[in-house]
């Protein structure tokens, strides 16, 4: 699958719940589902603090394909970077750096990766691409 | 004066803002920490200056700048009466609290020496914590901070053992916009002045909950911003007694704020514009003028003891939430209900009461340093205006359930 359809997919499983709460209960479902991102792993280098969450995004690239896990303090933004990991992950560098982002407006959850919301997430996308450009330039 | 009443009914009428709805759900606006709705009265100031008195104040000879001036200096004298401040010379127009602390910081600041001491408090907001951080740097003072105890009250003792003739200055907030504690401020007032500490008093979370006499308070400097008391933002108050007022310099260089200038040499004009440079916030200033006449028509003592009587409905309820803690259990508190829920982040919570119609505000409310003290990474707050009812708080507190059932499920 590409990641744009992957991005149609996600649109098409959200597209059943016209209440905000229904939705949100399924990204924090998700949420729960993604594992928790080891403790050794959760330095520093990977923390993306923000104003609201902390993000922590841990990246691998094997035979040429980038794989993503990451973890969050608070549910729901885990539960979005679910979703992120399930666009990006086992992409090739290149289809992720010209990838376009589209799923998340779509599916009424743009205001998290607004700059105001200030959970990371923006700055956790940011990150994915900038470390597929630098795998591209090893 | 209009005679005051006091009717929470009638008052919602007043402020559109309330009436709408959110994700098709009525509005629920416990965020009035961060800001106040307005009434349509400072609405309809707002229009009506940009509308027909629009002008550039003071310096016009034309009919609307005159017109406009004094609607300005008209606001000023509200504020001051409202205040209770001696003269309009003590008002100072400012953008908001933060600005009249930067002011102080850099002006008064000014006088201070290597070893001078500010004392600031623990529930301090950043912006009554890094303007003196800055000042200290730029003169090698030092800052010291008044601890508080779990319940959030500060500790009086080590207050005085902090109390030096190296103490320049106490910056202190009224009320902590964290956990609501009402800070005994005319007392410690009183003890700073004995070693001849001035003393500024951050009113941003008390000037739309109690009645302000800063005569009587005798601070030195008190100062707040318009739009957490029903009034626009951009614009705030910076009261200052006269003679010390006096006896600083200009912060700001700019128009307004001058008497005459040559290249060689520049006089400032006298108080309250010394302290106004450039153009001000005209609008804002007379839609603040506006907002305080309105305050001026409510019971404020009615509206204290309704704001009182919700915190304690809420906080009653909450109290019996399994997991829930609330911070801030100052004994004298204002209407802000803060807390954290064993296991669940703030911003899920928030983010849930949202989607409910709900305002609360989530994450560390501009206070790290006091969440690091509770070592908690932020709470949930709620915090209510005289406008919020009852039954608002039970259709959050149903709405936190669910939230709550949500998460942990």
């Amino acid at each position: 699958m590409t990641i744009q359809e992957k991005q149609q997919e996600i649109i098409d499983e959200f597209a059943i719940y016209d209440d905000w709460m229904d939705k949100y209960e399924y990204i924090i479902e998700l949420g729960k589902s993604v594992p928790t991102l080891a403790p050794e792993l959760k330095t520093k280098e990977r923390l993306i603090e923000g104003c609201q969450s902390n993000v922590w995004l841990a990246t691998e690239l094997k035979d040429g394909k980038m794989h993503f896990s990451a973890d969050s303090d608070a549910i729901i933004t885990k539960g979005i970077i679910g979703l992120l990991i399930q666009v990006y992950n086992n992409e090739s560098p290149a289809a992720i750096l010209q990838s376009e982002l589209f799923f998340i407006n779509q599916i009424g959850l743009a205001e998290h990766l607004s700059p105001t919301r200030a959970n990371g997430l923006l700055s956790m996308v940011k990150r994915m691409k900038t470390e597929a450009l630098q795998s591209l330039a090893q | 004066m209009a005679p005051t009443t006091f009717s929470v009914s009638a008052i919602r009428e007043l402020f559109p803002a309330l009436r709408q709805k959110v994700y098709g759900k009525q509005l629920i606006y416990f965020d009035n920490g961060a800001t106040s709705q307005k009434p349509q009265v400072v609405l309809d100031t707002l229009q009506q200056y940009y509308a027909l008195e629009n002008a550039n104040i003071h310096r016009g000879v034309h009919y609307l700048s005159q017109q406009a001036t004094s609607a300005y200096e008209a606001a000023r004298r509200t504020i001051q009466h409202y205040i209770g401040a001696k003269a309009p010379e003590e008002i100072i127009f400012t953008k908001g609290t933060t600005d009249g602390i930067n002011l102080v910081a850099y002006s008064f600041g000014e006088r201070l020496k290597p070893g001078d001491e500010i004392l600031i408090s623990a529930m301090e907001h950043h912006s009554n914590i890094v303007p003196w951080q800055l000042l200290c740097e730029r003169k090698g003072c030092t800052l010291r901070v008044i601890p508080i105890s779990k319940k959030g009250e500060l500790d009086l003792h080590a207050f005085e053992e902090l109390l030096s003739e190296r103490t320049k200055l106490l910056a202190i907030t009224h009320i902590s916009n964290t956990l609501g504690t009402i800070n005994p401020v005319k007392e410690l007032i009183e003890k700073a002045h004995k070693v001849g500490a001035k003393v500024l008093l951050d009113g941003a979370q008390s000037i739309q909950h109690l009645s302000i006499d800063v005569k009587e308070l005798n601070c030195d400097f008190y100062t707040f911003s318009g739009h957490k008391v029903f009034g626009p933002t951009g614009i705030g108050i910076l009261y200052g007694k006269e003679e010390l007022l006096d006896s600083m310099p200009p912060y700001q260089g700019g128009g307004d704020m001058i008497a005459k200038v040559t290249f060689e040499r520049t006089t400032y004009n006298t108080l309250p514009l010394k302290f106004e440079a450039g153009t001000p916030h005209i609008a804002g200033a007379i839609g603040l003028g506006s907002a305080i006449s309105f305050l001026q028509s409510i019971d404020m003592q009615a509206a204290a003891a309704h704001e009182l009587e919700l915190t304690k409905y809420a906080q009653g309820i909450l109290d019996t939430f399994e997991g829930l803690h609330i911070i801030g259990e100052a004994k004298n508190k204002t209407s802000v209900v803060s807390f954290t829920i064993d296991h669940m982040h703030p911003f899920d919570i928030g983010t849930l009461l949202d989607k409910q119609g709900i305002a609360v505000r989530t994450g560390h409310h501009c206070t790290q340093p006091l969440m690091d003290f509770y070592q908690i990474p932020g709470t949930v707050r709620a915090s209510f205006a005289f406008y919020n009812t009852k039954e608002e708080i039970d259709i959050f507190v149903a709405a936190l359930e669910r939230s709550m059932q949500i998460l942990g499920a």
